[in-house]
């Protein structure tokens, strides 16, 4: 029997090398990775060889920070939102990257123009797409709230309201609701004052709240029922929506836009091929490919191949409504407020 | 009827009934989630839950599908092979190791048994989410996390306890006279043990060698922290499964883990019967 | 045996065969004696070891913490430390290693990471003659709270190598700048401790009084009956714990099992919150759990004679009092056996707290994996996992003292 284990293994072991992967890239899944894997992993392993393994993770930049300081690289290419990427930048966990190696758009524009400003805005990243965190009620409710005063109202409205268990965008989000005007949201919150105004408007739903880590969960707890309205991701919902038909709706109102680009961790061994990544996945197609899950393209050249259907469900058509995320106010802000963020949370 | 004693009055009789009644609810509650599970991977939609259609058994209601997508879904396909690759590694070494360590402590001449015996039990009392930070710090030393050699020598340590476990059970029914007469035939204690010992334990360190398995096939708390994205196992795909999207296709993984379970235990109720057939305790 | 009978060689030669066995029974642990301190213990050392060392703010600010060293702790240090600290802000912000430093003095001052950060970030490009000469003025105007004392007090106590603090912060105390120790303001963990108690004590107790009545259904049943209602016992318990922890979620959640039902019988209307709460953790943990109750208690149950049992009813006792005087006492030892392992395990829970505990069904251990791996704590993590190491080790003891580690049986 012990023969026959040592055979099992050696069997196993040799059968199926345990074969390296040539690039871990890091993202968001759900909805969006489908989109990515059909849009941008698979092409670029088609045409260049190379095995992507294709990881998910629920955002933030703790495992980012977890792997510089051990020193125990596990990804190279990873997806992050603008709101931590100037800290993940700042703090050293990711690679500088030289954008003048970005090919031109389709349409001949050299890369330094036809991406948007803020797509090449940190020298840690390039734009990936424009993408906002909404939040959607389940019509089978009946009628839903309308703007984000309503979402913190329960008397009006009862029932769980899911949001993502970290302090961006529900700190905006309780400011907003308590009346400051959103442009003045992070001028609030950077007083003690303002951080303290914040807690205590999260404080009149914190028991109506059901937190969630990763984006994918917010369609599912809307569908199940767990929540009667939920913080997300636009395009999840859109995606429910337009895919599985479900009976969801997105209130644009104080929707907080921002940007997600690649980047590279810092310290891998595998620069080179993560940049040749970075320079396929942000071509004009492949970021054209992201209205699947109604994200904006970062390229302006990218603008033409977007379908009119979807034109109005970007991002970009509600700017007015929204507000735009701080990434420099959360690189300063977000170690102590991700503290006190965690010590209201056990409270 | 049954027939009661005379003297057993009309609470005796309740009592006797109410055991019973009490005792199948407990086995209820022991079974009934895991085998719920069971036609819910079945399910042809989406839910976690009977549709219509699975209670008036129409036959569209149900489909493998899900099934289906853990053969078609390349991350439960690495994982699967992970699994068993590391379990089976993690299995061995624990277990060649752990029956030496058992024949020595069986010894009556082992110094300080008790203190290393605690020792080397205690992985198994040890909280994993120690175990897994201590790891996490001291492995990165040797930069053994992210690698197949970190997780396999985790979960190595992990199994040991069982090893030990039941092949010092197997050793208190083995006689000792046959090693002392080995030796006293002038064999050396290594060529006793592999020719004499090991024969009459084998059962005992064959289950040791299954509980290392299974330990490590069902661990996640040490895969969280020492695995990188090469080395996701079944039960840490199940994990980010159920913190992120719960959807049916882990109803089918947990079916098929429940089949290999009763598989297992199957074999190991073979194995005891034949080491209690054999005159050792099992 | 008297020492003048003995032959002083035979005697020798009786101390160096037992020498012998005694080495040739060690050497046969040798090898996992070596693995299991290189792979288990060795890594649990080094856990204890980074609840007290941290040289990070020792290895960053060197030159800083040596001048103030000097400092009389009143006001701000003089102007050569201040400009020595400016230098090395510059320096940092252009590593991006300032980061590291707010991170750990926000641990002793809330809200000193903003401070750091954005200070570092606007003396990045500032030019070095700049800073000899304007240092002081320069952080200044940067953040009005380099004029505190408390800042500077909060980076001087940063700097030891050493420290105790994270033992602290464990117990909800700190150091005030002075020295005192007193409560801090957000109390934690000690509450987070007490409730892990008391949800293993409920899960040990209610595992006790399921796991009681089935030990001892089976244990007066017939042998095949009694070993086809094992396979009901042990299944489970060979289950993967995700597999038993994925089935509740299906039972419980929203649209689940549970919820389902309720609404088809009409209880009630609304999908009642069974999952991700108190009440979910402890019901899976109990289900998880029971069969480490039933199996010692059973293997004890087996070997008792029920008929003291039979023959204190037939003389009058009710079953109850029979039990109680008689049965209880000699089915003690696996029931204490069964309480402690239930007991002791479930204190160290992670998984199903995580999976299914939402916020108010967690415990210590995910306390511990949360520094671990959202906030990047790990010194107070290691310090949260040494108590409750101790802890275990003390249960441990006592399950060694009164069951015996030797009577641990599996399946």
């Amino acid at each position: 029997m012990k023969k026959h284990l040592t055979l099992l293994a050696t069997a196993a072991l040799t059968a199926s090398p345990l074969m390296a992967q040539d690039l871990t890239v890091t993202s968001f899944g759900g909805a969006y990775g489908a989109a990515q894997m059909e849009h941008m992993i698979q092409p670029y392993m088609d045409a260049s060889g190379v095995n992507v393994l294709f990881e998910d993770y629920g955002g933030g930049i703790a495992e980012m920070k977890a792997q510089v300081e051990a020193g125990n690289i596990l990804w190279d290419v990873v997806d992050i939102e603008v709101i931590d990427l100037e800290r993940a930048c700042a703090e050293g966990y990711l690679e500088v990257i030289d954008q003048s190696m970005l090919p031109a758009g389709d349409d001949g524009v050299a890369a330094a123009d036809d991406f948007i400003p803020d797509a090449l805005a940190n020298e840690c990243g390039v734009g990936n797409i424009v993408w906002s965190v909404v939040f959607a009620v389940n019509t089978d409710n009946g009628p839903g709230p309308q703007n984000i005063a309503d979402f913190f109202d329960v008397d009006a409205f009862p029932g769980n309201r899911g949001l993502r268990k970290r302090p961006q965008v529900n700190m905006e989000w309780a400011l907003i609701a308590d009346g400051v005007e959103p442009e003045d949201v992070y001028g609030v919150l950077s007083t003690e004052e303002g951080q303290a105004r914040a807690f205590a408007k999260l404080d009149t739903i914190k028991e109506d709240i059901v937190w969630y880590d990763s984006w994918s969960q917010a369609p599912v707890l809307l569908n199940d029922g767990g929540a009667t309205m939920v913080q997300s991701a636009n395009g999840r919902i859109f995606a429910a929506i337009q895919d599985d038909g479900a009976p969801f709706e997105i209130v644009w109102d104080s929707h907080v836009y921002d940007l997600d680009v690649w980047a590279i961790m810092k310290g891998t061994e595998n620069v080179d091929l993560a940049m040749e990544f970075i320079q396929s996945a942000t071509m004009t197609v492949p970021l054209s490919g992201m209205q699947d899950v109604a994200y904006g393209p970062t390229r302006r050249s990218a603008q033409a191949l977007l379908s009119d259907d979807v034109k109005a469900n970007l991002p970009t058509a509600h700017l007015d409504e929204g507000l735009k995320a701080d990434g420099i106010f959360w690189a300063d802000y977000g170690e102590s407020l991700g503290e006190k963020f965690n010590e209201w949370l056990l409270q | 009827m049954k027939h009661f004693p005379a003297y057993y009055t009309v609470w005796h009789i309740t009592g006797h009934y109410g055991l019973r009644v009490v005792a199948f609810l407990v086995l209820m509650f022991l079974m009934l989630p895991i085998v719920v599970i069971m036609p819910l991977s079945f399910n042809a939609e989406p839910f976690f839950t009977f549709t219509e259609g699975m209670l008036t058994f129409d036959p569209d209601a149900y489909s493998l599908r899900w099934y289906q997508e853990i053969v078609d879904d390349q991350k439960w396909r690495i994982a699967i092979r992970n699994s068993f690759v590391v379990g089976i590694a993690a299995a061995l070494i624990a277990t060649t190791l752990g029956t030496l360590a058992a024949v020595g402590l069986s010894s009556p001449w082992m110094p300080y048994k008790r203190l290393i015996t605690a020792l080397l039990l205690s992985p198994m009392i040890v909280p994993l989410i120690i175990i897994a930070a201590g790891m996490f710090f001291f492995y990165t030393r040797f930069n053994l996390v992210g690698t197949f050699t970190g997780l396999i020598i985790a979960h190595a340590a992990l199994g040991v306890p069982f090893v030990i476990i039941t092949v010092t059970a197997t050793l208190s029914g083995f006689d000792r006279s046959l090693f002392v007469a080995g030796l006293s035939l002038g064999a050396s204690p290594l060529k006793v043990f592999w020719d004499v010992v090991i024969p009459l334990i084998r059962p005992g360190v064959i289950s040791g060698g299954l509980f290392a398995f299974v330990t490590s096939f069902d661990e996640v708390v040490l895969v969280l922290f020492l695995a990188g994205p090469e080395q996701r196992t079944i039960p840490r795909q199940m994990f980010s499964g159920l913190r992120e999207q719960i959807n049916p296709t882990i109803l089918a993984v947990a079916t098929l883990l429940v089949v290999l379970s009763a598989a297992m235990l199957f074999t190991l109720e073979v194995l005891r019967r034949r080491s209690a057939r054999l005159g050792g305790a099992g | 045996m008297t020492d003048n009978t003995l032959d002083p060689e035979d005697a020798r030669n009786a101390a160096r065969e037992v020498r012998k066995r005694r080495l040739q029974a060690f050497i046969f642990v040798v090898p996992l004696l070596v693995f299991i301190l290189f792979a288990f213990v060795a890594p649990i050392t080094t856990m204890l070891y980074r609840s007290i060392h941290n040289p990070t703010v020792a290895n960053l600010v060197p030159e800083t913490l040596t001048a103030l060293e000097d400092w009389s702790g009143e006001g701000i240090p003089d102007d050569a430390t201040v400009i020595q600290f400016v230098a090395d802000m510059k320096r940092m912000a252009n590593d991006r290693t300032s980061g590291q430093l707010a991170d750990e003095i926000n641990r002793a001052l809330p809200g000193m990471s903003s401070v750091i950060k954005s200070t570092a970030r606007s003396l990045r490009r500032v030019d070095d003659a700049e800073i000899a000469a304007n240092g002081v003025m320069l952080l200044l105007e940067a953040n009005d709270r380099w004029a505190d004392t408390a800042t500077w007090q909060a980076l001087r106590d940063a700097g030891p190598i050493y420290s105790s603090s994270y033992y602290l912060t464990a117990v909800d105390l700190e150091r005030a700048p002075d020295g005192s120790i007193g409560a801090r303001d957000v109390q934690i963990y000690k509450q987070l401790y007490t409730k892990t108690l008391k949800m293993a004590l409920i899960i040990t107790v209610l595992t006790m009084l399921l796991g009681y009545p089935l030990a001892f259904f089976m244990s007066q049943a017939s042998d095949s009956l009694a070993n086809f209602l094992m396979v009901f016992v042990l299944l489970p318990f060979w289950t993967s714990l995700l597999v038993r922890t994925t089935a509740w979620i299906a039972l419980l959640q929203a649209g689940g099992v549970v919820n389902s039902t309720l609404i088809w019988l009409g209880l009630t209307d609304e999908p009642l919150e069974l999952l991700y709460n108190e009440f979910s953790t402890i019901l899976a943990m109990t289900h998880i759990l029971l069969p480490f109750m039933v199996l010692p208690l059973y293997a004890v149950m087996r070997g008792i004679d029920s008929s003291f049992m039979r023959a204190a009813i037939s003389m009058g006792s009710t079953p109850l009092g029979a039990w109680y005087k008689i049965y209880l006492p000699m089915s003690l030892p696996g029931l204490s056996a069964g309480a402690l392992l239930v007991f002791i395990i479930s204190i160290g829970y992670y998984i199903t707290p995580a999976l299914v505990g939402g916020t108010d069904g967690q415990m210590i251990s995910n306390i511990i994996a949360f520094h671990m791996q959202v906030s990047n704590n790990w010194e107070l993590a290691a310090a949260l996992g040494s108590l409750l190491l101790v802890l275990i080790l003390v249960l441990y003891w006592l399950f060694d003292r009164f069951v015996g580690t030797d009577n641990l049986k599996l399946g």
